[in-house]
């Protein structure tokens, strides 16, 4: 066995468009499935069990099935329907690539529903009760308060959840799309160069999720500053009972 | 459970994954109980491996290890053959590579499950099982697994259901699973939805029969919550 670095330099490029098509997989089936999660979380939350009882068989089917299945049954079996063939979504389900950003969309958002509604629930009751003493109604409430509130408290578990994304991502090569994995299977196949190629796939892997780590650190801290507010020095020079 | 003829055929395919899984399991056990004693040990050759160990297992999508085992393994295998003087071709199952891939990557995760149930017990354990004069070996069996069985057991539960999907990537490398089962169905019957459905409707069932198991071994492992009602 002899290692090839030269396989790795010259397919390099191939790879880079990998980790664009991976980028665009992860970031807009992230944020199409963030706007899902939301209202799902919030419905979640609700007190009616009416209202609780769809998001939960949701996020009961979604994080129970491997995603592989997920895939498959919205690629592959969204053509067994004569109905679905001839709609209008159509074109869009026939595309691999919308069918994997479908797929990723719904799993996400049904991981994110169950951590936002974690998050909710983990909100100190006396923020509400403020809210509603300043007589708030209850949409001004989750729009100022909950959600706000909700989002500092998801973001570290967001984090994560985006980083198994990441890694879920890869299951898009087995529709054909050439995103890391695909690429880096369809040079393989040229090469034989499994060990070589499979390597440099996985420090991209790497340091994509190193650099979405370091990303959500600095949002974090951004979005948290209350826990790290410090009082200004000049205040306590003007009166030091402000700085307490 | 008949579906026009394979209802059989994905039986035997829910056999395949159940094995898997818990084949998996048993070595990632294994695996995550060395991973944990490596970082929490004394030695820095020890801590620095079990770190690198975790930060890249943790960091490469699953799928990708499968990959790199079922198609590099061989290779990597034949070379460490060679050495010892066996020269013959080696080929890698994908049964085998599937248990190789899933429990490197469920040791990972539960290293890190160990390592932090490891330190949650109270230095007094370990002193008072020293001061009995019992053997490092023994000290661990007796004291301090037993306990970190109990703190663990929730977090290898979380870790148990993410092996038992993953075992529908080992499909991709030709297993036959239920993955491939429903696959093989849709073949011959061109009805995706139908069988991809079963598959689904099948991992659901094993997704909560595992959680049910989990949430009765804690209860076991509890002594406290043992005795008492649910």
């Amino acid at each position: 066995m002899n290692w090839n670095w030269d396989v790795i330099i010259e397919h390099l490029p191939r790879l880079l468009d990998g980790v664009w098509v991976t980028l665009q997989l992860v970031f807009v089936s992230g944020i199409a499935g963030l706007l899902l999660a939301v209202p799902l979380a919030l419905m979640r939350t609700s007190t009616r069990i009416w209202l609780r009882a769809l998001p939960f068989a949701y996020i009961f089917f979604f994080r129970g099935t491997p995603l592989l299945v997920q895939i498959f049954l919205i690629y592959y079996g969204s053509s067994q329907f004569e109905a679905v063939r001839e709609s209008a979504l159509w074109p869009i389900l026939r595309e691999p690539y919308w069918c994997a950003i479908i797929a990723f969309t719904l799993n996400t958002a049904a991981y994110s529903a169950e951590l936002i509604r974690g998050a909710i629930q983990a909100i100190p009751k006396g923020e509400l009760e403020a809210a509603d003493v300043f007589g708030m109604s209850h949409w001004l409430k989750v729009r100022r308060i909950v959600l706000p509130r909700a989002f500092g408290i998801v973001l570290p578990a967001y984090g994560n959840e985006l980083i198994l994304m990441l890694k879920g991502s890869s299951l898009a090569s087995t529709i054909t799309l050439l995103d890391i994995t695909g690429a880096a299977r369809t040079i393989i196949a040229r090469t034989y160069t499994p060990l070589e190629i499979f390597f440099a796939a996985g420090m991209l892997y790497l340091l994509i999720s190193a650099l979405m780590i370091g990303g959500f650190r600095v949002l974090e801290r951004r979005l948290n500053r209350h826990h790290h507010y410090r009082a200004p020095e000049q205040i306590s020079k003007i009166d030091p009972r402000l700085a307490e | 459970m008949d579906l026009l003829g394979f209802g059989d055929l994905l039986l035997s395919g829910t056999w395949v994954t159940i094995k898997l899984a818990l084949t998996s399991l048993f070595f990632g056990l294994i695996f995550g109980l060395i991973g944990a004693s490596a970082k929490l040990s004394g030695f820095w050759f020890a801590r620095t491996l079990a770190t690198l160990y975790t930060t890249f297992v943790r960091g490469i999508p699953e799928l990708l290890l499968v990959l790199t085992i079922y198609f590099g393994g061989s290779a990597v295998l034949m070379a460490v053959a060679s050495n010892f003087g066996y020269d013959e071709y080696i080929e890698i199952s994908a049964f085998g590579a599937g248990v190789a891939a899933l429990s490197i990557a469920f040791g990972a995760y539960s290293t890190e499950v160990f390592r932090a149930a490891i330190q949650a017990i109270p230095k007094g354990q370990w002193e008072s099982a020293q001061a009995l004069g019992m053997t490092p070996l023994k000290l661990f069996f007796r004291i301090i697994l037993p306990q970190v069985w109990r703190l663990a057991l929730p977090g290898l539960g979380n870790l148990f259901q993410v092996l038992l999907k993953d075992t529908a990537l080992v499909s991709v490398v030709g297993l036959s699973d239920i993955m491939r089962q429903a696959y093989v169905a849709t073949g011959s019957t061109k009805q995706p939805f139908t069988f991809y459905m079963a598959a689904a409707l099948i991992y659901l069932g094993l997704t909560v029969l595992s959680t049910s198991i989990n949430t009765w071994l804690e209860r076991m492992a509890d002594p406290a919550a043992r005795g008492a009602r649910a």
